[in-house]
């Protein structure tokens, strides 16, 4: 497979968040203002190169070598734990302002789903190591495009007459449910 | 499974995990962020229980906000008087030692001492009855006793008593002012507790209006005011109202003049077998000449 259409794969077709659903919780959590979007978006992205990255060498290198494959799960979250806690003090030092945004949804990511499942993905479909690399690129552009059209969505929305009983976390859930819809077009091109 | 694999899973995660926390201790060094050190000192003043009581949504970022002053010092609600102290000591705020600010409600009108004008049947909230023809009560200050103040405490520091006047437990009051923004007569303030005397009325009516309403409402007649040093004490609409910047917070008593029991002397008392139900924590002892 080629990577060009890993990547389109990863980041259009079958989007993490809005085809599989995962990662869900930062999806709604932080799509209020498309600025701090754009930053969780790479901050996930950040943290799913380097999964990738890592969680390869230590499937291949390490778990299959010795026969404890069984550790995946321990040794995946363990990865994304740290690398989560070193972005979690990378963004504090360089901007407080962000910090306080994206507030208890950073340390969130180590469980957000969207990663674990990467890593595992990864594993399921036996990719080599650039192709997981371009795989994890693809999943955090797929998580920051669908972070972004919510937020971009919810801003205009702020501004638009929602019926009483559709305001707030209501009309949120129905635009996240529109926006899966439309990605639903997708499905079968790849 | 045998033991070597038990080994080997025991070595490798082992050794992951050392790697990423070493890895992890090297970022930390690099990526210190230089916190204002009073943080930390007041974080282990707090009592840790990260209960959310501050409405924050814990003690670390009741300290922090604390140092930037988005926060009061009595807003902690479980902490006690020597921990708030400490932390006094350490933001270098040494005037508020013990200044525990507790409501105190202005109004002596009850069932009993206030007259009725007929009887209110709506929807029992003291802003409903207040927008509605002003309630039963003929006063148009006082408290109208639906205890609208008693819903909005989030500590459990008011009741209702038989007389239908809020009654509040000092033990328990954290002077968060839920029951002031309540209100929607305006009869509660918060106060210090060093505070001792309070007009306890509201009413702005002519001196003859208000004593048709009310035996205890305030007059108007001004004996307070000249028994008092100039300043200590004010007239204004027909109110008597004391200037606690001026007027210190001495126990002496020169108003005790006011010849309907308007002003009264409110104190602590100890907190020993407080019975919920029956007891009055404030004590309101009435002035006699």
């Amino acid at each position: 497979m080629s990577y060009f259409l890993i990547f389109f794969s990863a980041a259009i077709v079958n989007n993490f968040v809005l085809s599989y659903f995962l990662g869900i919780c930062p999806f709604v959590g932080v799509s209020k203002r498309v600025s701090s979007a754009v930053s969780m978006g790479m901050a996930v992205t950040f943290v799913m190169l380097i999964t990738a990255v890592v969680t390869w060498l230590i499937y291949h290198l390490i778990l299959v070598p010795f026969d404890v494959v069984i550790l995946q799960y321990v040794s995946f979250i363990l990865v994304i734990a740290s690398l989560v806690q070193l972005v979690e003090m990378f963004i504090r030092k360089v901007s407080k302002p962000l910090y306080d945004t994206l507030g208890i949804f950073l340390p969130l990511i180590t469980t957000n789903c969207a990663i674990l499942g990467l890593a595992l993905f990864s594993v399921l479909r036996d990719y080599s190591f650039m192709e997981s690399v371009v795989f994890g690129l693809g999943a955090g552009a797929g998580f920051t495009l669908a972070l972004i059209i919510m937020a971009g969505i919810r801003e205009e929305l702020e501004l638009a007459p929602v019926p009483k009983y559709f305001q707030g976390a209501a009309i949120t859930m129905i635009v996240a449910g529109g926006l899966a819809l439309a990605f639903m077009g997708f499905a079968g091109m790849i | 499974m045998d033991l070597a694999s038990l080994g080997i899973s025991m070595l490798s995660m082992g050794g992951m995990g050392a790697l990423f926390a070493a890895g992890l201790a090297v970022a930390n060094k690099k990526f210190y962020v230089e916190e204002d050190p009073r943080i930390a000192m007041i974080l282990d003043n707090l009592p840790g229980a990260n209960c959310g009581g501050c409405g924050l949504p814990g003690c670390g970022n009741y300290a922090e906000s604390l140092v930037l002053g988005r926060v009061e010092l009595n807003g902690c609600p479980v902490c006690n008087d020597d921990v708030r102290e400490s932390i006094a000591d350490i933001m270098g705020l040494r005037a508020l030692k013990g200044e525990k600010i507790v409501a105190r409600v202005l109004c002596q009108g009850g069932n009993y001492e206030s007259a009725q004008k007929g009887v209110y049947l709506g929807i029992e909230k003291c802003t409903a009855a207040h927008i509605t023809g002003g309630g039963d009560k003929l006063c148009l200050y006082g408290c109208l006793g639906y205890g609208e103040c008693v819903d909005a405490c989030p500590f459990d520091a008011m009741h209702m008593s038989e007389n239908g006047l809020p009654v509040i437990n000092e033990d328990k009051c954290t002077g968060c002012g839920n029951c002031e923004e309540a209100c929607p007569r305006n009869i509660i303030e918060m106060h210090s507790v060093h505070d001792t005397v309070f007009v306890a009325c509201r009413n702005e009516d002519s001196p003859k209006d208000s004593r048709k309403v009310c035996i205890k409402a305030c007059v108007g007649c001004s004996l307070c005011v000249r028994g008092v040093e100039e300043g200590q004490m004010t007239m204004e609409n027909n109110l008597a109202r004391i200037d606690y910047n001026k007027y210190g917070r001495s126990h002496e008593l020169p108003t005790a003049k006011c010849p309907t029991q308007a002003i009264v002397l409110m104190e602590s008392t100890p907190a020993k077998n407080i019975d919920k139900h029956s007891v009055v924590v404030v004590s309101k002892e009435v002035l006699s000449a």
